[in-house]
């Protein structure tokens, strides 16, 4: 265990770092962005120069950009993520009310591209170059092809508004009053098609991975050596050929996290989940910096736990990952 | 398919003449108002403020208005084009220094407590004057509320301010909230300021960021057996075909405010049970406007203003833009205003030939390469349609020589670009007509405006001429003299081209059959829908 508990001081020291330097990026960022908060909400209201000048004073943004990015790392340091303008609520009330929502949808799309990818994969990956083999690597580049969107609007239009299998948009249902099991399953059914669009494109990614790497693994000497043995081809398959071939992919898993927090953006915008994807689109569309860090920072704190958790999987999966620390 | 909607009017007599004609009792099932149901809508926004008193924009209106009730409402056919709400009764003084309204009685807050003139008097002066964006313009000589008796309020000003602004501004400017609610602490962080408390028909039942608005049903409404629905649920949909979708799949039953996309109307009328109606915004008509910056020295001369506005195809705008939605605009007011619209105004025909004749005499050659000169042109990004005009009127303006660089921004930094930085050339704006010059259209003419006020005239034109007309028109007391004076600005504006009007819309909505009484008045989608109902 002790492997797992350096390897997480190592990540924590390190990743402290990285937040400053996302933190302090994003708001040079949004401050090189013309126009600010109280221009985008003038948008929908208009208003005077008294009360736009009111407006800028009471949101403090009549202040230095270097004195509002001292406020608020000074804020940070007291744990406080600030006040939302665009919500005029507390930043970690907005974000903590859509966390569980993205994770729900990461943690579904996930599990469903890794858990079904890696295991047509190993199908393919179990004869190369046989005819199912062909099939599911033509079938999943084909998909690997299609953008997120388009197969999220497809599915919509032929699985919601033409079958009316599954609703189009939403959460859950509205006002329902439901509880305990019988919310979640109304949850799960509002998320089939999201998930399945977010976690389609990745899980023909993973199907290519195990069968690229099963195909190399194959040729290598120590399966001749397994054959020799005599032992069965099932457990050649699963406990060699896929076994190392599966170390990329838990790689590709914690690469993967960060990238489905940025390509929920679309799909929870699509069917109206509320999410911290559509969450980030609002804070810049609305100037919203601090919103903007304080998503930016539970994403990054996201990030980083899961390649921690990446890189444990990876320590018990490859005895040799870790043990030079473990020995110095 | 278009321009179709039903009232309880035209029921009843269309019903009476059946069984005048045929002597057949039969009514259809759908003409029969019925009670109870939920109405499901699309929103496209979530408005970090959902008070109508602070804040007078469509987009809080559209939830807002069936919580929190104005003086008096936009109607067809009422006197001044208004129906009474909170009000019964209005009458302006001679000396146009005071105003009185006569309450309506036995009228209760969503808390159980009564509305009284001390409402009244408390929203006017504490909010509509000093935080409300359109409120401080009206009211701005407000100086006291008076009230007699808990029924009374007479509004006390300064400085003669003219009864037809008030009674024009009525519908958008005087929600009332509760003084019992806001009279401690600040209230621009009044916690109803999120889930607000007024006298509709409905009450603000709960919020959830990024899904749904709840509205229920409020049983102790004034209006006797309204509302008809029990409850309104408006549901986020941020995506552009969300609503279209929603709307096919009877997940939803009303999309507002043009929703669903122009270029998909025509798809979904073919869908059965679907009806697209274009009535019901007639009191919210959008401008369609090239703003100028008159500091560039080839657009302050009107004779280039002038090619520019000839360059410009309207019908082809309309037909092809707003798929006929629409309405050419021949100056700044809309033709649909019946009070204030003069069709007496010069008129630019398209005529590419006279635009560049009219560019030589100006003294702008077209070059080697037939150009003139260039231009930075910024297309508004809030409106599809306005975005689409950009790209037309890049076009327009290559066939008379003008090369323009379009400048896609995003709403804010579009704002900045335009009404603080004057970063632009030529601007295309969607300037809201608000059913009175004053509080509208006259801000893009008017000089000596401070940088950074959105959606007025940034573009440092000056007129001493308008200027002067605008001046009177604020201090003219007499209805027809203040009109007469607002036509000749149209006059003024459209002879000299501070800005260009190119055509005039209002939203469509899309609603399914079952959905009974809308748009029976011209600010439907932001009136208070106590007569809507749903076939169950």
């Amino acid at each position: 265990m002790s492997r797992a508990l350096l390897l997480l001081r190592r990540r924590l020291v390190g990743s402290i770092f990285v937040l400053l330097i996302v933190i302090v990026g994003t708001f040079l960022l949004l401050e090189a962005a013309p126009g600010d908060a109280v221009d985008a909400y003038l948008v929908s209201t208009g208003g005077d120069a008294g009360l736009v000048e009111a407006m800028r004073q009471s949101w403090g943004l009549d202040q230095s950009a270097a004195t509002r990015l001292a406020n608020y790392l000074w804020a940070l340091l007291h744990l406080d993520l600030g006040q939302s303008v665009a919500f005029s609520r507390p930043i970690r009330d907005v974000i903590l009310e859509r966390l569980p929502v993205t994770l729900i949808l990461m943690g579904a799309s996930t599990a469903l591209s890794f858990g079904v990818g890696s295991a047509l994969g190993i199908y393919a990956g179990a004869r190369p170059g046989s005819v199912r083999d062909r099939v599911l690597s033509t079938a999943s580049l084909a998909l690997y092809a299609v953008p997120g969107f388009w197969l999220a609007l497809v599915l919509v239009i032929v699985f919601a508004v033409d079958l009316r299998w599954f609703p189009i948009s939403g959460f859950e249902t509205i006002a329902s009053g439901k509880t305990g099991f019988a919310r979640a399953a109304d949850i799960a059914r509002h998320l089939v098609l999201p998930v399945t669009s977010l976690g389609v494109i990745y899980l023909a990614l993973y199907l290519r991975m195990m069968r690229a790497g099963m195909a190399e693994v194959w040729r290598l000497d120590f399966i001749r050596a397994a054959r020799a043995r005599g032992l069965s081809r099932r457990r050649i398959v699963l406990a060699h050929v896929a076994r190392n071939a599966l170390l990329p992919l838990v790689t590709m898993l914690g690469l993967q996290s960060a990238q489905m927090l940025g390509g929920s953006v679309v799909i929870e915008s699509i069917f109206s989940v509320p999410g911290l994807g559509r969450l980030a689109q609002e804070a810049v569309a609305m100037r919203d910096t601090p919103l903007l860090l304080g998503i930016i920072l539970v994403s990054a704190i996201l990030v980083v736990l899961i390649n921690l958790l990446v890189d444990i999987a990876y320590a018990f999966l490859d005895p040799r990952v870790g043990a030079s620390e473990a020995s110095a | 398919m278009s321009d179709f909607s039903l009232t309880r009017r035209s029921v009843l007599s269309g019903a009476a003449v059946l069984l005048a004609s045929t002597a057949l009792p039969t009514i259809g099932w759908a003409q029969e108002p019925q009670k109870g149901g939920r109405l499901t809508v699309a929103a496209d926004s979530e408005p970090r403020n959902l008070n109508p008193a602070i804040v007078a924009s469509n987009g809080v209106f559209f939830i807002s208005s069936k919580v929190v009730e104005p003086l008096a409402e936009a109607d067809y056919e009422g006197k001044d084009g208004l129906s009474p709400r909170l009000a019964v009764s209005w009458e302006g003084s001679e000396d146009g220094k005071s105003v009185t309204f006569k309450l309506r009685e036995g009228v209760t807050w969503h808390d159980g407590k009564p509305f009284t003139s001390a409402d009244v008097a408390f929203s006017a002066l504490q909010i509509w004057k000093p935080l409300q964006n359109l409120g401080r313009v009206v009211f701005k000589d407000l100086e006291a509320v008076e009230t007699p008796d808990e029924h009374i309020a007479v509004f006390k000003f300064a400085k003669p301010t003219p009864f037809q602004l008030i009674r024009n501004a009525l519908p958008a400017l005087t929600s009332v909230v509760p003084k019992h609610i806001y009279e401690n602490g600040k209230i621009e962080e009044n916690p109803a300021n999120t889930a607000p408390i007024g006298t509709g028909p409905f009450k603000f039942a709960e919020h959830k960021a990024g899904q749904y608005y709840r509205l229920e049903k409020n049983t102790a409404y004034w209006g006797k057996s309204e509302p008809y629905l029990d409850e309104i649920v408006y549901q986020v949909l941020p995506d552009r075909s969300a609503a279209a979708n929603a709307l096919e799949a009877e997940e939803i039953q009303l999309a507002a405010f043009s929703a669903v996309p122009l270029a998909d109307l025509d798809r979904i009328s073919k869908v059965p049970g679907l009806k697209v109606v274009t009535k019901g915004y007639e009191g919210l008509t959008y401008q369609l406007v090239v703003e100028i910056n008159h500091r560039r020295k080839e657009l302050a001369d009107v004779k280039v203003r002038q090619a520019i506005a000839h360059a410009i195809d309207r019908d082809f705008v309309v037909k092809t833009i707003f798929l006929g939605y629409a309405e050419t605009a021949t100056g700044p007011v809309p033709k649909n205003d019946k009070q204030f619209y003069t069709a007496d105004v010069p008129a630019y025909a398209f005529d590419v030939a006279k635009a560049n004749a009219l560019l030589d005499e100006a003294g702008y050659k077209a070059g080697a390469d037939g150009k003139r000169f260039k231009l930075k042109l910024l297309p508004a990004p809030y409106f599809n349609e306005t975005r689409q005009f950009g790209d037309y009127l890049r076009q327009a303006l290559a066939a008379i020589g003008i090369d323009a660089e379009l400048v896609n921004n995003d709403s804010a930094a579009h704002m900045k670009a335009v009404y603080t930085d004057h970063d632009f050339d030529l601007a295309v704006g969607p300037p809201v007509f608000r059913g009175d010059p004053a509080i509208s259209t006259t801000i893009l003419a008017q000089s000596g405006i401070p940088d950074g006020v959105p959606f007025s005239n940034q573009g440092g034109y000056k007129s001493a001429a308008i200027d002067a007309i605008i001046a009177k028109a604020a201090e003219t007391l007499d209805a027809k003299a203040r009109t007469d004076l607002y036509k000749e600005f149209q006059k003024k504006v459209v002879e000299d081209l501070p800005f260009i009007n190119v055509a005039d819309w209002t939203f469509i909505s899309v609603a399914s059959d079952k959905v009974g009484n809308i748009a029976d008045n011209p600010r439907w989608a932001v009136s208070n829908w106590s007569n809507t109902w749903l076939a169950q």
